[in-house]
């Protein structure tokens, strides 16, 4: 199963994902998606040095799939975390960076 | 209302003082998460799907129009332009930023607000019936036993660990609006024969995943002992309150496992020690604080008789919102108004800046500048002349606030579910808008009557579905979202707990499944008057689940 990892900022706790340029993204559109076992762990590991860095917290590493070359997360909790609120699509990254891909 | 004084001034500034050293530590990395986390959530601040989420106290569900004012400017100016009312009587902002709480709450302080002890294993904000001080029907105003509560147990070193979180309830009327019942302590609020104030003491009620109707373990506590017996409960709790698994945590397990009169005994023996110490409260006390709360000086207004009726003739929209929004005042020239917070396919509690500056102003204006937020998620101005009430209603429905439906099917109280919470496993929101899309004709909900659709989107049970006369509960199964019903339930002086039905309803046939349920009832009542909850306790659940699952039914 592809995963990548989530996580919210320290200060203003607004989801982000680890892109492949180990920056935290608002948009999960660009997160590195680990394919293997190995790079799951990198992604462990890099989720870790975070939290204890003080750059992010609740981090987690979630379950997505590719649909169109777009990261659809499997779980609808971690689709609507990187949409914004299904009943409010002015608000969120939906209104920020894409289409709601929720519901 | 309450005021502060310079005590609680000082220690709520030096609160935010001491928060603000805190988040800064915690933002220049001197504190680690770990140690951090029960600080803010200590001060109301929680993480949830999309961002902190802010928890601010309205103690009793009563504020002012000052008050209102800075919560809208709150929500303009540190968040998204609204706030969601709870079903706790608070309001919760969605995306505050962490680095800009201390100057919320510095702002909440201007004002006479906090949100201490809006989340923790402590004794939360007390809630109170929302037409208190008002209502015809009141013995006396709840609210200053609420006040002398909050005073006695905020920042209480005794209550600060308690095994879980800890709820009070307090009404005053034999009408219970504030769902005493299903608290950790409910307190009902009455004289006794000889004219004496006293409370009817329930333990150990509840939701949340156990559902337990709380017990009577007092007939007539007379006012004086409230503190010495509530420290009493709260002593057999922290003394034996299961801490080894937070599911068995609640106060109502404990008395359920102890049982009824054992649980009873052991308080009484521990009030024993307590009732002629410190804790009785005394007269003056008693009076100091009843005074913040004395009623208004209303002045006759019989004008608004003639006015009311005029205005109705005249007005079909004014007429409905009269008859299902407002409420017999204690004074007979004056009403309760009910202010929908449940547009038709609205979010129900929610309320933008704007809308919380047009209820300021009106408080001000036309309502003696008192407030109150109701557990069903609506606001409320206690005090408004009948003559003004065509001008309240006018600017209400200006600014969207109109809505007619205080009490029938489309005043649903719904959690904030997936949408927002980190810990809900289904949405919620979306489920209360589409069953008020399908009931949105005014006609339809009044021939229906009363009936209070509740949803929660887990099993804590937030959007109090559990005490629906229909409730949901939305789960995950399978990665995907099932609704599952209840039937039944009631939070009034009559609580019962809702029965499940059947098997649960994919997103897209919760609301048929609703409606069927409504067209049953509709089908079997015995007449116009009466209600969807009297008829399920008459008739129970089996013509619902035929109509409902039909054949298979039938075979099970």
């Amino acid at each position: 199963m592809m995963k990548v990892l989530t996580a919210n900022r320290l200060a203003d706790g607004i989801a982000v994902w680890l892109g492949a340029n180990g920056q935290w993204l608002e948009s999960i559109d660009a997160a590195l998606i680990a394919r293997h076992a190995e790079a799951v762990d990198a992604l462990d590991d890099a989720g870790k040095s975070a939290f204890n860095n003080n750059v992010v917290v609740d981090i987690a590493l979630i379950d997505v799939t590719e649909i169109d070359s777009e990261i659809y997360p499997i779980r609808l909790r971690e689709r609507i975390r990187a949409s914004g609120p299904t009943i409010r699509t002015d608000l969120g990254k939906q209104a920020e960076f894409r289409q709601a891909t929720a519901a | 209302m309450y005021r502060y004084d310079e005590f609680d001034h000082d220690f709520v500034h030096q609160r935010v003082g001491q928060y603000r050293d805190q988040v800064e530590r915690r933002l220049s990395g001197e504190i680690a998460e770990d140690a951090f986390k029960p600080l803010r959530l200590m001060n109301g601040v929680y993480l949830q799907l999309h961002a902190y989420m802010l928890r601010v106290a309205i103690p009793y569900g009563t504020l002012n129009g000052k008050q209102m004012r800075r919560l809208a400017r709150i929500a303009r100016d540190y968040d998204k332009g609204y706030g969601h009312f709870t079903t706790r009587q608070n309001i919760q902002y969605n995306w505050p930023k962490l680095s800009d709480t201390p100057d919320i709450l510095d702002e909440l302080a201007e004002v006479e607000m906090h949100a201490i002890q809006t989340s923790g294993n402590c004794i939360r904000n007390v809630s109170a019936d929302h037409f208190a001080g008002a209502a015809a029907d009141e013995v006396a105003d709840p609210r200053p036993y609420a006040e002398i509560l909050r005073q006695w147990s905020s920042n209480h070193p005794e209550y600060s660990f308690l095994p879980r979180k800890f709820k009070i309830a307090v009404t005053g009327a034999e009408r219970d609006r504030a769902a005493i019942q299903v608290h950790d302590i409910g307190l009902h609020l009455k004289r006794n024969e000889a004219g004496e104030l006293g409370f009817a003491v329930y333990v150990g009620g509840g939701q949340g995943r156990t559902p337990i109707i709380a017990k009577k373990i007092r007939n007539f506590l007379p006012e004086a002992d409230l503190l010495s017996y509530t420290t009493a409960i709260m002593r057999v709790y922290n003394l034996h309150g299961r801490r080894d698994n937070k599911y068995k945590a609640r106060i109502k397990i404990l008395v359920n496992e102890t049982g009824k009169y054992e649980f009873s005994r052991q308080v009484e023996a521990e009030w024993q020690n307590l009732k002629e110490t410190v804790l009785k409260l005394p007269e003056y006390d008693l009076a100091a604080i009843a005074a913040y709360f004395a009623p208004p000086q209303l002045q006759d207004r019989p004008e608004g008789w003639g006015l009311i009726a005029a205005g109705k003739k005249n007005d079909s929209g004014f007429a409905s919102w009269v008859h299902q929004n407002v409420t017999p005042h204690r004074h007979p020239d004056y009403s309760v108004v009910t202010i929908s917070l449940k547009p038709i396919g609205g979010i129900p509690g929610d309320a933008s800046d704007t809308q919380m500056e047009v209820v300021a102003e009106l408080a001000e204006k036309f309502g003696h500048d008192e407030i109150r937020v109701s557990h069903e998620q609506n606001l409320v101005l206690p005090h408004v002349a009948m003559a003004d009430l065509e001008n309240v209603y006018r600017a209400l429905l200006e600014a969207g606030l109109a809505t007619a439906n205080a009490g029938l099917v489309t005043d649903i109280i719904a959690c904030p579910g997936l949408d927002y919470c980190a810990l809900a496993n289904a949405r919620a929101i979306p489920v209360a808008q589409e069953i008020s899309e399908r009931f949105d004709s005014l006609e339809r909900q009044r021939a229906i009557g009363e009936l209070k659709i509740k949803i929660s989107g887990c099993i804590n049970a937030c959007g109090h579905h559990h005490v629906g006369h229909i409730g949901i509960l939305g789960v995950e199964k399978k990665g995907a979202e099932l609704y599952q019903v209840t039937l039944g339930g009631s939070g009034d002086e009559q609580t019962s707990i809702g029965q499940i039905i059947g098997r649960g309803f994919e997103p897209e046939k919760i609301t048929d499944a609703v409606e069927t349920i409504v067209e049953t009832y509709m089908g079997l009542r015995q007449n116009p008057d009466e209600t969807f909850l009297e008829a399920y306790r008459r008739v129970g659940p089996a013509p619902f689940k035929e109509a409902l699952y039909g054949e298979k039914f039938k075979a099970a």
